[in-house]
């Protein structure tokens, strides 16, 4: 009953923050650029101009636009691309593969490096190879991403020319996705940019499952483990790093935010044809519907990720304490 | 020999600059089957010196000096591996706080199983057969059923049990007990220290309990060792260092027990509080808080000593007055 | 005096002095802040007067290499401006957006933090759920789509006077919640303390509880966050400058040094965009060294999520 009552503030809290979301994205469309512009050009008098507007309603009171807005957004319409003249939505969502190959490219190599790393680090704190990943990490997460990938294109691409530096490669289309995952050429393109997008969070995630699993080590029941005789690699990889998991997942599921604001980034500097370069290019263009559609979008990844951390944390872990309740 | 003879153990906390000595020279022993209980306030040194038997000092401290003799074999000397096969098998540990000691992520069953299988040739089907009647011997409730269940779905009490149950699991012969019942509830603190008493004289298995609760240790044990400030100040057999007490230091902790015969009596604090361990004062470290002191217990730190079996670490231990507490209800 | 030498003598002290890194970090974030500070002395050219500009000494090599000219220590950008002025001028930029960004944000989230921490309630409560909605939010993302949405609004001539002021607003009102939860911890576990009570009880004044015993408890964990936070207020700033979103072309900071050298970085004019990285990932990374030495030194009890 308990977890019910949580599950149900928390729903309640996504949806508020979607709606605070969706405010935004309203007011910026009333604010930012006109559609009669866009309709019309310079050259219709200024009566035409009123007559228009109210034909369109944009002299309705705020809450009624608003309202409107919001009712065509459920349905999943977000106005028209000024730039595609197609479905702002449908113009994300074509974009939006190849942004996510990005993210599963760089969570991959963050997965398969940070963990034996950070629990590394955390078992043999004293040791010089932690103290080496430990300086590398903190040179890791002083270099800005965008210099990561300009310089892995100068010395992969340029000089050594490896690597593609950019665009996306040879896609294929498997099961209604089209994806570069399928083709080699779509992945060798995938390398470079998936890298220097891991190589911002990774540093960051050694870190933070070096600092749990140190904590970890530190409490009684790992004390107790220790007493019991156990081996080890039972004490470290069961007692230990099973704790150490949960925590680590949900700064990681908070964390998918974070990357997507980085992908911006990365597929500014490899030309990745994803929702961030999408993107600028519409905020170059004042291209306000593909606008306001990205930040909604964004803003639905970011709160269904978070809620769902929170929420599938909360049911693994029943000795968590939820929130608001009181002890 | 005795069991297990603690000789000369020096302990010492490195930090930064300085290293803090935790504890100086402590001598004890445990015959098979014996019940020795080691008091004093916290910081005395009792958890050091229980914790480093088994080598389980928290870091950075570290065993200096001394040696832990179990079986004629020295712990301290012992590699990774042949300690391992001495903790929780041949001497096993009870701590504090049962809220904290079991694994939250893990299953009652889990963390009984895998402490057989770390030490016998066993499946996991005899591992679980053995747990179970384990679980039945500290008297928990529908045991089977228990095996699954996880630490936070059982009470503090039913907790400190499975503890218990796991201490015995392998059939130890030493069970350090670090405060085992001062986490939990005053009625359930005799439910626990009953059962442990009964479960270590019907499997001859040799205590020993770290407490501040003078009427634990007497009720249970059978000789008893009082440190302050990193040494043994007093040590003897239960009875008459409890009705006799020798040194100043016990004598206080004994006066500042309640006293349920008279209601409405003052408690007797002894003033002050333990020193820090980067500020123990010279001489004997008691000194400050002494009702005996005088210059010359700042000149010397004093040997533990005495004629028969209760020693005393104390310069005036003929000039205090000695007093009988059968009326103190102990 | 003494309170000179007594902090000269300190543990503090020593542990720093025994730190190779720690002491080196220090002396390049040191001198880079000097120079940053005083570049208008520095800077053999003003890259802001256009009238000091030859667009015939574009892309310059350094002195050291065969083509380089004794003019230009470290060559010149596709505009013909020396890139040691430019240089020197932009991390006056890149610091000054930093250092303001982070000031900001320490003083909103102090004061949400210790209003919190003190009133508890409603109030408390508000500005908690708040605080984590906007962590889950990404900074980055937030500062993007804002900076954004105003460059589209302004345009991006009005936008590009105004750039500095919404770098610091941008960069400096996202980050509270950090500072906001570590000071409402910590008046939360001062609150309660005798010498609170005794404050309260000889008449003082909340405000004055607050700023004169509660605030000084905070002042390590602030210390600590703030290092951290004026770096990665810096690697924000270059990021959106990088974006086209910060500093102009014609008030360069490092970020946006960079941006504009990256292009000619594939025809060979490798010093546009390498050394403007160079003092940028050395002034962070000596920033973040001294905040992870300050970290384990001071050690204070820092909000964890």
């Amino acid at each position: 009953m308990d977890y019910f009552y949580f599950a149900v503030r928390r729903l309640l809290q996504a949806l508020l923050v979607m709606f605070v979301i969706s405010l935004i994205g309203f007011s910026i469309q009333d604010n930012l650029g006109d559609p009669l512009r866009e309709l019309v050009g310079q050259s219709v008098s200024e009566a035409q101009r009123q007559e228009l507007r109210d034909r369109m309603g944009l002299n309705d009171p705020f809450l009624v636009q608003y309202g409107r807005f919001l009712a065509k957004a459920v349905q999943g319409d977000l106005g028209q691309s000024y730039f595609f003249k197609k479905p702002a939505l449908e113009v994300i969502a074509a974009k939006f593969p190849a942004t996510l190959e990005l993210v599963i490219g760089a969570t991959l190599i963050i997965i398969t490096f940070a963990v034996p790393l950070g629990v590394f680090c955390a078992i043999r704190p004293k040791s010089w190879f932690s103290k080496f990943v430990m300086g590398f990490s903190i040179v890791g997460i002083s270099v800005p991403v965008f210099l990561t990938a300009i310089f892995s294109i100068y010395l992969f691409s340029v000089e050594l020319g490896w690597m593609p530096s950019f665009g996306r490669g040879e896609t294929r289309n498997i099961l209604g996705w089209q994806s570069g995952f399928f083709t080699v050429d779509g992945l060798v393109h995938l390398i470079l940019p998936s890298i220097s997008l891991a190589s911002i969070m990774m540093p960051l995630f050694i870190r933070l499952i070096r600092s749990e699993m140190m904590e970890i080590l530190q409490m009684d029941y790992i004390r107790f483990a220790w007493a019991k005789g156990l081996y080890s690699k039972r004490v470290w990889f069961l007692h230990a790093f099973k704790n150490t998991l949960l925590p680590v997942i949900t700064v990681g599921g908070v964390q998918v935010g974070t990357m997507l604001a980085y992908t911006i980034l990365t597929e500014s500097v490899f030309q990745w044809p994803g929702m961030g370069f999408l993107f600028l290019e519409a905020v170059n263009r004042v291209d306000t519907p593909l606008i306001i559609a990205y930040i909604i979008v964004v803003g639905l990844i970011f709160v269904v990720t978070n809620t769902v951390v929170d929420l599938v944390y909360t049911w693994v872990n029943p000795t968590v304490k939820l929130v608001g309740q009181k002890s | 020999m005795a069991l297990l003879e603690v000789k000369g153990l020096e302990v010492e906390f490195p930090l930064g600059r300085k290293t803090l000595q935790a504890l100086h020279g402590v001598d004890f022993s445990l015959d098979r089957g014996e019940r020795l209980g080691i008091v004093g306030e916290s910081g005395a040194g009792k958890s050091v010196a229980a914790f480093s038997i088994l080598n389980l000092i928290s870091r950075p401290g570290r065993i200096s000096e001394g040696e832990v003799l179990f079986d004629g074999t020295d712990l301290t000397r012992l590699d990774d591996a042949a300690m391992r096969e001495i903790r929780g098998n041949k001497i096993s540990m009870i701590f504090q706080d049962p809220m904290m000691t079991l694994n939250p992520v893990l299953t009652i069953g889990t963390q009984m199983i895998e402490c057989l299988q770390a030490h016998r040739e066993i499946s996991k089907e005899d591992a679980r057969k053995i747990s179970i009647d384990k679980l039945k011997e500290v008297m928990i409730p529908s045991a089977e059923n228990r095996m699954e269940s996880y630490p936070h779905e059982l009470s503090g009490g039913m907790r400190q049990r499975v503890v218990i149950a796991i201490a015995l699991l392998t059939d130890p012969s030493i069970i350090i007990a670090d405060e085992p019942t001062t986490a939990l509830d005053v009625t359930i603190q005799a439910e626990i220290m009953v059962l442990m008493l009964a479960l270590c004289k019907n499997n001859n298995v040799g205590l020993i309990l770290i407490t501040h609760d003078l009427a634990v240790v007497s009720q249970v044990t059978e000789r008893i060792m009082v440190m302050y400030a990193g040494r043994v100040v007093e040590q003897g057999p239960t009875r008459e260092v409890i009705q006799n007490p020798g040194h100043p230091y016990t004598r206080g902790l004994i006066k500042a027990l309640p006293q349920e015969n008279i209601p409405g009596a003052r408690l007797n604090q002894i003033p002050g509080s333990m020193p820090s361990l980067d500020a123990i004062p010279a001489g004997c470290a008691f000194n400050p808080r002494c009702e005996f002191v005088d210059l010359e217990c700042h000149n010397a730190i004093p040997p533990l000593c005495g004629e028969g079996e209760q020693k005393i670490a104390c310069i005036h231990r003929d000039r205090i007055p000695r007093f009988n507490l059968s009326e103190k209800g102990i | 005096m003494s309170a000179f030498t007594t902090f000269f003598q300190s543990d503090f002290v020593f542990r720093f002095k025994r730190d190779k890194v720690a002491v080196i970090s220090l002396i390049v974030v040191v001198v880079l802040v000097l120079s940053a500070l005083f570049a208008p002395l520095i800077a053999p050219t003003n890259p802001y007067d256009l009238t000091t500009i030859d667009i015939m000494d574009s892309e310059i090599p350094p002195i050291w290499t065969e083509e380089g000219e004794d003019r230009f220590l470290l060559g010149t950008d596709p505009q013909g401006r020396d890139m040691l002025s430019t240089i020197l001028y932009g991390m006056r930029i890149s610091l000054t957006i930093g250092f303001f960004a982070v000031l900001l944000q320490a003083f909103l989230g102090v004061s949400i933090g210790l209003l919190s921490g003190y009133i508890g309630g409603r109030v408390d409560a508000f500005f908690m759920r708040l605080a984590d909605i906007q962590l889950s939010l990404s900074t980055l993302m937030v500062a993007i789509i804002a900076l954004a949405v105003f460059q589209a609004g302004f345009g991006a001539e009005l936008y590009s006077d105004l750039a500095i002021i919404m770098l610091v607003l941008v960069i400096g009102i996202a980050e509270w919640p950090q500072y906001a939860r570590t000071v409402r911890a910590s008046v939360l576990a001062e609150k309660h303390k005798e010498y609170v009570d005794a404050a309260r009880v000889i008449g003082m004044s909340r405000r004055r509880i607050m700023v004169r015993h509660i605030l000084p408890n905070t002042l390590s964990p602030i210390l600590v966050i703030s290092t951290i936070q004026v770096a990665n207020a810096i690697i924000s700033e270059a990021a959106l400058s990088f974006l086209g979103l910060g500093m102009p072309v014609n008030k360069p900071s490092l970020g946006s040094l960079i941006s504009s050298g990256f292009e000619f970085i594939f025809s060979g004019s490798w010093w546009i965009t390498v050394i403007p990285s160079i003092v940028l990932v050395a002034l962070i990374l000596s920033i973040n060294l001294l905040g992870d030495w300050l970290r384990d030194v001071l050690n204070p009890k820092l909000y964890k999520d």
